[in-house]
């Protein structure tokens, strides 16, 4: 019960700090971006419908990388889509977070040994944040690393900002894998 | 009609010198060598009593023991409701198969297929180019020798 709590009693105004204010922004609106390459996409759709219901955590797809927060790499990344993924990537505003779906992105899954045309995990090529397994995974997997994903965007500080893209020397945080 | 009908009214009508192959199981299937195959198409495809209208697929097939390559191409009248299957083969290192795109467009894709997995190049193919791997991809994939490059554009395979 301090001066300021007194003084602002009475009216709609909450005192935070800066960070928690910025964080809470980011993680309640993490729209994605609207895109999805194999069966693991159809899982990811099914989370998004009305069952599971995407939009409860402020999650909606968006058209455009430029307008997107979160890219969900939901399945199957070919050597050819490689260069696509990373282009995409690229064209996203930072502060931009990955969310590798299923066994496929995470490291090649079923084609990890005789898939001539799979890139062998969506990591070698672009900076992953929550790895979901699963073949697909569940839409409560999906689920599940979205909320870790925001677990993480709370933790962050803007005295010290994430380093993704470069190769950071700065100690890394390890990517979260959801149990 | 059955394969031995067809054939047998071919070689009445047109005289021609097929035979087809009985097959223990699934389809039996006529063999017709490169330099007539776009005429037997055409053939079976304008034939009052034949009328091949569809081709269903278009198959390409690598014979590692013989050293050749081939084609398969299933075809269908949806006219007269009957089906055929015709092959051809062509050595491995001269795999030059006439296109039948003019014929049936749907040998489009699926001869860009065959050339991109098995590597048959099909003359007189309006654009011959890889349909499923990238345009700079080494080898053809379906190949029972491929081997696998190491890195494409600076990311590892994973070999």
């Amino acid at each position: 019960m301090g001066l300021l709590d007194k003084k602002y009693h009475d009216s709609n105004i909450i005192i935070v700090s800066l960070e928690s204010a910025l964080n809470w922004a980011r993680k309640s609106s993490l729209w994605y971006e609207q895109f999805g390459l194999a069966c693991c996409a159809i899982e990811m759709m099914a989370t998004a419908a009305s069952d599971y219901d995407f939009d409860r955590f402020g999650i909606i797809p968006r058209s455009s990388p430029r307008q997107a927060d979160v890219m969900i790499v939901a399945g199957t990344v070919t050597m050819k889509m490689a260069s696509r993924i990373e282009r995409l990537y690229e064209q996203m505003s930072e502060p931009r977070y990955v969310i590798s779906m299923g066994s496929c992105s995470n490291s090649g899954g079923p084609y990890w040994e005789h898939g001539y045309h799979v890139l062998k995990g969506v990591d070698k090529v672009i900076p992953v944040d929550v790895y979901v397994p699963g073949c697909p995974p569940r839409p409560e997997a999906l689920l599940e690393g979205f909320l870790k994903l925001q677990e993480r965007i709370s933790n962050e500080t803007i005295i010290e900002p994430r380093e993704t893209e470069q190769e950071s020397t700065e100690e890394e945080k390890e990517p979260i894998e959801v149990e | 009609m059955t394969t031995e009908e067809i054939t047998e009214y071919l070689n009445r009508e047109y005289g021609g010198n097929l035979d087809p192959t009985y097959a223990e199981a699934g389809d039996s299937w006529i063999t017709v060598s490169p330099s007539v195959l776009r005429e037997v198409a055409k053939t079976l495809r304008d034939d009052k009593n034949l009328q091949f209208n569809n081709l269903m697929c278009l198959s390409g097939i690598h014979y590692q023991k013989e050293n050749e390559l081939g084609v398969a191409y299933h075809l269908h009248s949806t006219i007269h409701d009957h089906k055929l299957v015709m092959k051809v083969r062509v050595p491995e290192d001269n795999p030059v198969v006439p296109s039948v795109e003019s014929l049936w467009k749907t040998a489009n894709w699926h001869e860009r297929e065959a050339y991109d997995l098995v590597g048959i190049t099909f003359r007189g193919h309006p654009g011959l180019l890889r349909i499923l791997t990238p345009q700079d991809w080494e080898g053809h994939p379906l190949r029972k020798d491929y081997e696998q490059q190491e890195s494409y554009r600076n990311v590892s395979t994973g070999i």
